[in-house]
This record gives structure tokens, sequence and C-alpha cells, in this order.
């Protein structure tokens, strides 16, 4: 199904629900103000429904915008759906205070790739059809299939279909898990190398917090980043305490992490640190057998324990270690 | 002698002939990731002299992200760290930074306190702006009596014309430069701006100030700020943003005092040690923002304290558009 009608179910969708009072607010996305742009829209009224639209340029996570306690409709595909099974395992939100509107996914495309793709184009406007972007902007418009401008995370995308969903739009899209080829080819990459790539992104931070905040899986009520007393980590440009805060981030994401990339597509000065984020991922798939998001009766493996665990000091909190 | 550049091999001239001067360090945009920075450049061909601007402002040639203010010795001396830079050239700004500087010289400079950290990276400081040929989607210069051809905070302004620039000279400064990297210059009038692409219809800034104050208790604040995310995407991306927190910490044995860039839309900003938070929602700390840039700061320094380069409406993860807003509590409609 087109964009556009896509667009339109999910208005239909959301003004139905608003209407009937089974969520207080629809949480979907809306025309953005600039070309190539899609924002967020939380819509409480049943007569702005039909601001809701669906296009190729969707890059938040809206579980972003889920509390608990709201009784909510969310507009989730495949990422979107992950961080939502992921918060329900953690109890931070209630299953049943959540209606999912669910939308199959093609993938995301990337402004900077359409950028590299056309050199000095100011865009002006994109369409969409049959998986063809129209890009407008020079003296003729020009086209480049979605599938070569995608955003990194949805060309790694391991569910590109809602995993739990409620009221579903449009016809599924096949699945195409393609495993972890970038965890797999950095880290054939020389030490120096992959060190000086990690440094790279790190350099061009600004503490600015936006992949934390864009986060859907970022939780914490206070962050260790923010606390003072004591001060975990540096709050300056130090690369030392650039460094930590990121590192620290990543691990507290490990096994929770729903990858969906969100992180990088919020930073507003293009740091990529996804790699650490997707090689714990790939750690705890080969340790656990499991991803983020993928299952929702799945316990989390960092959260959970079990009397088989093959580290038996887990088990006997009295024997000390060798 | 030349009063005009003609093309872009004669602007990597010019910018071969400042960095061949001797001990002065040159800032220019370049290329970083897909975007852009304001760096120090060593040779012409790493800057990005055909980029539409870059995407990090170049606020921290003058209020670094962190910047050590003192030091502290086992001993107990203190050593201050004022720094005494080279003099400093900033080739290739958009004349919206330029007019940043000049705001953010009235708020480190302008009162009867001066910062002598900024003071003196300031001094040392000549900028050469270069003159917008075409608005971005995102530029409204205009609507903050800004403009493409403004000279506000410009030494020098290369005024776009054809396929060249002509040379501008605003101040002293920027005549001293320019004889010293060898060009003639027109004088400092600039051709009516209004001959140029603009960038969107401009606001009445009084007015507009004005609808806002009267807008403080407006129920729609919330709603209309939903989305914002609570980043300092923003307040770090912004030119003339200049909210600073001092931290001090332990290096090497010595107790240094460092100040570091804050933002005013962070949870923490405002939190007292009390537990008390004068603006605890986010809704309270985007209309703090905008309110500060529209009203206060026009009250405070005689400008408004945005410049309208658009870099928060590009930057805002969720296209959280300032634009926007402003329509919606100082416009007309």
């Amino acid at each position: 199904m087109s964009g556009a009608g896509l667009s339109a179910r999910i208005a239909e969708a959301a003004s139905r629900l608003l209407s009937e009072g089974s969520a207080e607010v629809v949480i979907g996305f809306e025309q953005g103000s600039i070309p190539m742009r899609a924002t967020p829209c939380l819509v409480t009224d049943p007569s702005d429904a039909g601001r809701l639209v669906w296009n190729a340029f969707c890059a938040n996570n809206l579980a972003r915008y889920l509390e608990p306690g709201r009784k909510a409709a969310i507009v989730a595909r495949g990422c979107d759906s992950r961080a939502i099974v992921e918060l329900i395992k953690e109890r931070r939100l209630k299953r049943s205070d959540i209606v999912v509107i669910g939308v199959p996914c093609t993938g995301m495309a990337d402004p900077r790739a359409i950028a590299r793709r056309f050199p000095g184009l100011r865009v002006t406007a994109v369409d969409e059809s049959d998986g063809m972007l129209v890009i407008h902007g020079g003296p003729e418009p020009v086209s480049v299939p979605l599938d070569e401008v995608l955003h990194a995370s949805c060309r790694l995308c391991a569910r590109r279909n809602p995993v739990i969903c409620d009221i579903p739009l449009g016809d599924p899209v096949a699945e195409r898990d393609p495993g972890f080829p970038d965890v797999e080819a950095f880290a054939s990459l020389p030490a120096e190398e992959r060190r000086s790539r990690v440094e790279a992104e790190m350099a061009k931070c600004i503490r600015c917090y936006a992949c934390r905040s864009a986060c859907p899986l970022c939780t914490c009520a206070s962050c260790f980043a923010d606390s003072s007393q004591p001060q975990w980590v540096g709050r300056g440009a130090h690369p030392e305490d650039v460094t930590a805060f990121h590192v620290m981030r990543a691990m507290h994401l490990a096994g929770r992490c729903a990858e969906c990339g969100a992180c990088a597509r919020a930073c507003p000065t293009g740091v990529d640190l996804s790699i650490l984020n997707r090689r714990l991922a790939s750690d705890v798939s080969e340790l656990f057998g499991c991803r983020a998001g993928l299952d929702e009766n799945a316990p989390q493996p960092l959260a959970a324990s079990s009397m088989e665990d093959s580290q038996d000091f887990m088990l006997d909190p009295g024997r000390k270690r060798e | 002698m030349t009063d005009t550049i003609h093309g872009r091999e004669s602007l990597v001239r010019l910018l071969e002939g400042i960095l061949a001067m001797p001990g002065v360090t040159v800032y220019a945009p370049v290329a970083e990731g897909d975007g852009a920075a304001f760096d120090r450049v060593l040779s012409a061909s790493e800057a990005l002299l055909d980029s539409s601007g870059a995407v990090r402002p170049p606020r921290q040639i003058l209020a670094p992200m962190t910047e050590t203010l003192l030091a502290m010795e086992p001993g107990g001396s203190a050593v201050d760290s004022v720094p005494a830079p080279e003099p400093t050239i900033l080739f290739g700004a958009r004349p919206c930074d330029a007019r940043a500087i000049v705001f953010l010289d009235r708020v480190y400079a302008g009162g009867d306190r001066i910062d002598p950290y900024y003071a003196a990276r300031r001094e040392a400081l000549t900028i050469l702006s270069i003159g917008c040929r075409e608005p971005r989607a995102t530029c409204f210069c205009t609507s903050t009596r800004g403009g493409p051809l403004s000279v506000e905070g410009s030494d020098i302004l290369l005024e776009p014309s054809g396929e060249g620039w002509i040379v501008r000279i605003i101040t002293e400064r920027g005549a001293s430069l320019v004889g010293r990297a060898g060009l003639g210059s027109s004088d400092g009038r600039v051709t009516d701006p209004a001959a140029f692409p603009q960038a969107g219809a401009p606001r009445d800034l009084s007015a507009l100030r004005g609808r806002l104050e009267q807008a403080f208790d407006d129920p729609r604040w919330e709603a209309l700020t939903a989305k914002c995310l609570g980043c300092g995407a923003c307040t770090f991306l912004c030119p003339s943003c200049h909210c600073f927190d001092i931290v001090d910490a332990e290096e090497d044995g010595r107790i240094v005092r460092s100040r570091i860039w804050d933002s005013c839309q962070f949870k923490t900003f405002t939190r007292q040690a009390s537990g008390h938070d004068p603006r605890p929602t986010g809704a309270d700390r985007y209309r703090h923002r905008l309110m500060h840039k529209f009203s206060y700061c026009l009250e405070s320094y005689g400008m408004p304290g945005c410049v309208g380069c658009g870099r928060c409406v590009e930057a805002c993860p969720v296209n959280l558009d300032i634009r926007l807003l402003l329509d919606a509590f100082g416009g007309e409609r």
C-alpha cells in the first residue's frame, strides 16, 4: 500500500480510537516543516486526526512518547514495536494501556544519504511511489530507489513488521534479517583502525544528549550522566568524559536496545556509535540466543536468572570468585 | 590590487594569502562527517568554501565547550588561565554568524563586567563573512533584523556578485587584513539586500515581542511543545546561546575549575538544591528559551538572542520548528 493510502487509514483509525475513548492520545507522524522531514504528532482531538501521515521520512522512534498510565494508541512499525515490547517487559508500560496501530515498513530514507547521492541539490520536496523517491529541487526531478538511500539501521533491520499489533494496516512486508554484517566487518579491522573510527565519532559529540533523549529505552528517571553527587562522568568535552558517557550508555542498553537507530538519526552533528549497541546485541544474541524486542514472551537475558545457569557463582552468593 | 574576487579560485587564493601570513590562526568551515564545522585550517584545501553554512556555529572559537578558568596547585596556589591567543581570523562565516558574535559581545563584554576569557579571544579575532546568495529552507534571518548581506559583526563582508564577490571593508580591522592580504576593496556600502532572495516574509520583532509577553500563560504551550525531547541540540547548535556551568575536577593532582556549556532545555538546569524547580516541565523550559530570545534579550541587550540562522530548525531531532512557535504565540493569526 502507498504512503498516501496508509496515511488515510492511520487517520481513520486514530479518529475512531479517540472518538470511542479507546485512547487519550494517538502518537503518529505529521508532515514536517522542512523538506525530507516528518515530525512526531500527538493527536488528542479526533478532528486533528487528518494531520497524521506515513512516508519515508518518519525517522523517530515513537515509543519514546508512551507514558505510564496514559491510554495511548501508537503508530508502530517493527522498530517502534520492538521498543514497546521491551518497555512492557520492564513493566514501564502496561500492554492494556497501549493500542498498537501496526504498519509494515520498507525502511526510512536518510536525508544525508540523499545529499551524498545528489551533491549540491537543494531538495524542495520528495514524492514516493513503488519503492522510488522522486526528488524535486533541481532543474528536473531526479529519482532514486528508496533501498539505496536507507538509514543504516533500516538496512540492518531484523524485523520490519510490528512484533505486537492490535490494528494491522497495510500488507505485511517480507522479513529479511541480515544478521550482523556491520559487527563482523568492524571486528575484522585492525585494533588501531577500530579505535580511530570510534574516536572520530566521539570527537563530534557536543554532549547535547539528543541520543539519550530520542532513545525509547533510555528510561531512567535520572541519568547517571546528570548526577553530580557522585559524579560518575565529567560533563564537558574532554575525550575521556565523552567516551565514558557513550560507553556507559551503550552498556545500560545491553540486551535492551531495540536497534532502531533513533540515537544516530537524532544526533545533530552526525555521531553514529550504533556499532557499540550492535556489538552488544550481537554478543547477547550469541550468548543468550535472543534479540531485544523480537519475542514478547522471552525474558530479558540480563534481568533473568536460571538454576541451569552455567556460571554457578550466580546461584551461590557465598562462593568467592576465583 | 583588486576589489573584486572573481570566482572560486580567487577566493581560494585569498584564503591562501591569509594562511601565509605569519603568526595567525585561521578558522574556516571544514567537513565533519556529512556536515561542516568551523575548525582550524592549515591549508586552503581543507576549507569547505562552497558549503551553505557550517552545521556547528563558530561560537566555540570564543567560548569553547569546555575551558579551564583556573587551576589550583597542590600547594594551594591558584593559576589563572586567561588565554593569550595569537591573531585569529574567522574565514567564511555567514552574516548571521557574525551578528551572533555581536550578540555574544554584549553578553560577555557589553556591561560593566567584562569576561576576561572571552574578551581575550575576541580581541584577537577578525571576521571575514561571505554573504548569502540564497536562503535555505531553515533560514529566517530577516525576522531577526538580519539579512543575507548584514554587515553587523563582520570586519569584511564578501558580497556575492555574479560568480564572484565584491570586497566590502566594514571596520579598521578589516582594512588592515585586506591590506596585508594584498586585496583592494570597495567601500563599506552594501547593495540593497532586497535585490537578494529573501528568507520568507520578515516578522515584526516589536509586535512579536508584545504578543509573546501576552501569551506567557497561554494554555497551548504544553500541547505545542509536547514533542520536545528535552535535549540540548537546539541550544548547543545555536550561535548565540551562551549559558554555562562551572565545575571543579581533579586532573593530574591539580584541582581544575572549568566552564562548560549548559542548556536551559536540560531537566537539571534550574533544579535547585532544595529540589524545587521553577521550570519543572518541558513546556516551561521551551517557553523560557523562546521568551529569552525574543523578549528578555531585547530588553537586556537591545537585540534578539536569535539571528535566524536556522540551525535549531535543522538540528532538532523531532523538527520542533521555532518559527512555527513564534507564529503560534507571537503572530497575528
